[in-house]
């Protein structure tokens, strides 16, 4: 079929200062991913899987400028963990600001040290997740990811780490565009915490590849920058194997364009994936979650858990998909995407989809959108709670089965109390 | 259950068995009429739809609409976003017109009309006498009657209780007679909901539509009488593009019931209709469906390819709509009865039972627009997949930002029985105000076990526990048809799945 002429000229004028670099396996991927994205053109709002978010910013050949963000005496996110940091400076890894990656128990290695291994594990990762998610949708700013990033990290865990590896993104040009594309693969029995916090550039298009092996463990944990004026398209693909656990968590608070992907594939059997998210927007705040959730195997558990605070004229969207393939019996799939809209000039687009082709099966979904009970913030006001104070207790307990997903609770803390302090700046 | 003796339970009464039965076995209404047709030559063009305008005697305005379309449908294309799979649709391969030569001088009455075609309708179950008789319930004369347009093909046969209705104000006719008789009402209103540039089956049923209903029911007046149309398509290799109009003026009520089989063929037939409702102040109009056209034999060999654009505009201040629909039957099912909820304190209602069996596709659901402030929707969806089937629930709420204090809730709940089917949702949620609730739930599951062991161990085999558990699971939708429609769609709920366990 003949592509649409508006996906080659983005794609032509998106690459059109990128450089495929590198060689040996890496060099390979990277040039089959631009073959692939050659017959794909990038996305343009007429796409279905565009209808709630426009893409053109995402798409142009340059980043809109974006100005620089003081948090002020706010606290950089998961300060309180230990964790080995490694620091990226609009989207380039800055050793000196960074800790010794050997510290974490795992192996961690720049994606530009890759590249001269012949047989790296990673070549079984890299690019081949993501190529594996582009069926039955096509997600084209991934493979442009796959085919032009150079900064990113490939980590391997055989073991339980000895702590967290925490990736800490710093901005400081106002027209910085971050290309990142980190792989992770647990393998059998392995346990890794991974956190991401920090507003990375002007505009960000990050892939993550994450395989888990049978009876692995991962938990994602991400603090997207409260940056204002950021465009970020991010993706995590994943793959889990039988018995294993994946977990991911995202806050997002401001950014003017953030559309965040989830791509899993539950393999084995017995696998558990659970993806949440919370966002609160005040003003220009478009937000998107779209998760694909896949089962092949038997008697897995996935969870989505989306929730959404949004206010003047904010905009939350959520596209969620529990796809069962013939054969995987037993499957319990669940998701809920819900926005709390705190005036009437906010906006709640939603698309929560299943597809099952098993019968033997437990697949629920809802939505709900509306505003602050009124019974229930009466409810408080007569018991002495002042209204300010009432209204935030209920946007957060709106928010708490989101953040309940995180099981460390130190973690679970500092995504709280980053929410209230959100909500005191925020006042509405 | 064919051939075996079954014995009369407690709680049972033997007429609701026997109907049962005679209900039973293979698609019940595969026979065809042996009679003499006319046809338009094969293939559309606008010298097609020039001739269709001319058969029918239309106004040039109405000649001029149809082509419009036609010129806009040549430059569609096929819309491919649900999840259907079907052959190529070659439309110059297929009849636009078909009518039965005896119907070439139209009738005055219906005793004039060839007694085939009336026997037709009695074979269906559909006498075309003045009486009330639906589904095997024969209610006394006078009690519970049903006026009866009957389309054969690309035409209407006529209607019953004309005159009746006719006292109390109420139109009803056939929509070619409406161009003739009220072209005023009919050039007011036609395209005012489903415009022809909709999308790619409306605007080509813009273009060709041949017969269908037209119904205008005066202000203040509830109809006396149920009205009804039951369509068969009965000539081979035709489409059939029915187009029914339904006006209900101000503070004015009507109950429209439609029904609708064709023969078993092995070649797929097309069928794209479209119906508008216009719903103005306090009105309230109930439209209850049950598709039963052919559903292609188990190996998806033949079947009725269905593309229809139904919707309903509460045009003004508490206006009311209730779609209920039972979907039993063709191959391929495409069909979004919408509410445009444009007056304030305007309602709309949507219930659906759609049953999907061995090769069969159905890809339904409904659009609720709230525009006007303090509208009330309600969406219950019941899907039943079985064989190879797949069915899909496809739905839009959208609250605009003016539409405020309004609420949808929003049920879809899939059945799934066998592991070789599929069920699918697929909702769009649109909320632009905070003052309005939305809701949306949705399972996917398979026939409790629990359930069935515990009608096996009453006694059932493991169809009728199966069927009896399924007609549970559609109960709410079930409830929301009239009497006689509900006690055909109980039965055919239980005929459909016939074959899809053990």
């Amino acid at each position: 079929m003949m592509l649409v002429q508006a996906k080659t000229d983005a794609l032509t004028a998106r690459s059109g200062a990128l450089t495929v670099s590198g060689s040996g396996w890496l060099g390979a991927a990277r040039r089959d991913a631009v073959a692939r994205l050659a017959a794909m053109g990038l996305p343009t709002k007429r796409d279905e899987y565009w209808r709630y978010t426009d893409p053109a910013s995402l798409t142009a050949a340059t980043p809109t400028p974006a100005a620089l963000f003081d948090a002020g005496d706010e606290a950089p996110a998961f300060d309180g963990i230990d964790a080995v940091k490694l620091v990226f400076v609009d989207g380039v890894f800055d050793p000196a600001q960074s800790d010794d990656p050997a510290l974490a128990g795992v192996e961690i290695t720049h994606l530009s040290q890759a590249e001269g291994v012949d047989i790296h594990w990673a070549r079984d990762v890299y690019g081949v997740l993501e190529t594996r998610g582009q069926t039955p949708v096509q997600r084209p700013l991934a493979t442009l990811n796959t085919a032009y990033a150079t900064q990113g990290f490939l980590i391997r865990a055989t073991a339980k780490a000895a702590k967290p590896v925490s990736f800490l993104y710093q901005n400081r040009s106002t027209t910085s565009d971050a290309l990142l594309h980190h792989c992770i693969k647990l393998e059998h029995g392995a346990e890794l915490t991974l956190l991401e916090s920090g507003p990375a550039a002007a505009r960000i298009t990050a892939v993550m590849e994450v395989e888990v092996a049978d009876g692995a463990r991962f938990h994602h944990i991400r603090s997207q920058g409260r940056d204002h004026e950021r465009r970020a398209a991010t993706h995590v693909f994943s793959r889990v194997g039988a018995g294993a656990l994946f977990k991911s968590f995202t806050l997002t608070a401001n950014g003017c364009l953030t559309r965040n992907e989830q791509i899993v594939e539950l393999v084995g059997n017995d696998g558990v994936a659970h993806v949440a998210g919370a966002a609160v927007g005040d003003g220009i705040f478009h937000h998107d979650d779209t998760v694909f959730m896949t089962h092949e195997g038997q008697r897995c558990e996935s969870r989505q858990v989306f929730k959404k605070v949004l206010m003047n004229g904010a905009v939350g969207v959520f596209q969620g998909k529990i796809l069962v393939k013939q054969g995987a019996q037993k499957t319990d799939g669940y998701q809920i995407s819900q926005s709390l809209l705190l005036d009437g000039d906010s906006q709640f687009l939603a698309k929560p989809e299943l597809e099952i082709y098993a019968d033997d099966v437990k697949c629920s979904h809802g939505s709900t959108s509306g505003a602050i009970d009124d019974t229930a913030l009466f409810y408080l006001q007569s018991r002495g709670v002042p209204k300010r104070m009432a209204q935030s207790l209920l946007v957060l307990a709106f928010l708490a089965e989101a953040i309940g997903e995180i099981e460390d609770e130190a973690i679970a803390e500092d995504i709280r109390s980053r929410l209230e302090g959100w909500l005191q700046r925020h006042e509405h | 259950m064919d051939g075996v003796e079954v014995e009369v339970r407690e709680g049972v009464d033997r007429e609701t068995i026997e109907t049962v039965q005679a209900m039973s076995g293979k698609y019940k209404h595969g026979w065809e009429t042996d009679i003499e047709m006319d046809y338009a030559p094969k293939g559309l063009s606008e010298d097609i739809v020039r001739l269709i305008s001319s058969k029918n005697d239309e106004p040039q305005w109405m000649l001029d609409w149809r082509l419009a379309a036609y010129r806009r449908w040549v430059k569609m294309t096929e819309p491919t976003w649900a999840m259907v799979n079907y052959p190529t649709i070659d439309y110059q391969d297929q009849y636009y017109y078909a009518k039965p030569k005896s119907m070439a001088v139209k009738p005055k009455s219906l005793d004039e009309v060839d007694p085939k075609l009336l026997a037709t309708y009695a074979k269906l179950g559909i006498p075309l006498k003045e009486q009330a008789l639906l589904a095997g319930v024969e209610t006394p004369e006078g009690e519970r009657k049903v006026a009866v347009d009957a389309v054969f093909d690309s035409v209407s046969l006529g209607t019953t209780f004309k005159g009746e209705l006719a006292k109390a104000g109420v139109i009803f006719c056939s929509i070619s007679e409406a161009v003739r008789e009220h072209p005023e009402l009919v050039q007011k209103y036609i395209g005012s909901v489903v415009p022809p540039t909709d999308n790619f089956f409306a605007t080509l049923n813009s273009a060709v539509f041949s017969d269908g209903s037209f119904v205008y029911i005066p202000p203040g007046t509830r109809c006396p009488m149920e009205l009804s149309t039951y369509f068969r398509i009965n000539a081979e290799n035709t489409g059939q593009f029915e187009r029914t109009l339904i006006i209900c003026d101000r503070g004015a009520y009507v109950s429209y019931l439609e029904g609708c089989t064709a023969p078993k063929r092995d070649i797929p037939q097309l069928h794209a209709a479209v119906v508008e409702i216009v719903i103005l102040e306090d009105a309230e109009v109930k439209y209850s469906t049950v598709q039963n056209w052919y559903p292609g034999d188990e190996n998806g060999v033949g079947g009725i390819y269905n593309f229809v654009t139904k919707r309903a505009d509460c045009r003004e201040a508490r206006a009311k709509v209730m779609w209920t629909q039972v979907e039993t039957g063709s191959a391929i099912t495409w069909k979004y009865p919408s509410c445009i909820l444009r007056g304030d304190d305007s309602q709309g209602e949507f219930y659906s039972i759609a049953i999907a069996n061995n090769a069969q596709q159905a890809d339904t659901g409904t659009k609720m627009i709230h525009l006007g402030k303090r509208t009330k929707s309600r969406i219950v969806s019941k899907g039943i997949s079985a064989g190879r089937a797949q069915n899909t629930y496809r739905g839009l709420v959208s609250m605009h930002p003016k539409a405020t204090d309004s609420r949808n809730y929003t049920q879809c709940d899939s059945l799934l029985i066998g592991d070789k089917c599929g069920a699918h949702t697929v909702p769009y949620i649109e909320v632009k105000n905070n003052s309005s609730r939305v809701e949306h739930e949705a399972t996917t599951s398979k026939v409790d076990e629990d359930q069935l062991f515990y009608c096996r161990s009453r006694g059932m085999d493991e169809e009728e526990a199966v069927a009896l558990v399924v007609n549970g699971f559609c109960k709410d939708v079930l409830q929301a048809l009239p009497m006689e429609f509900a006690m055909e769609a109980q039965a055919l709920v239980a005929i459909s799945l016939e074959g899809s366990v053990g």
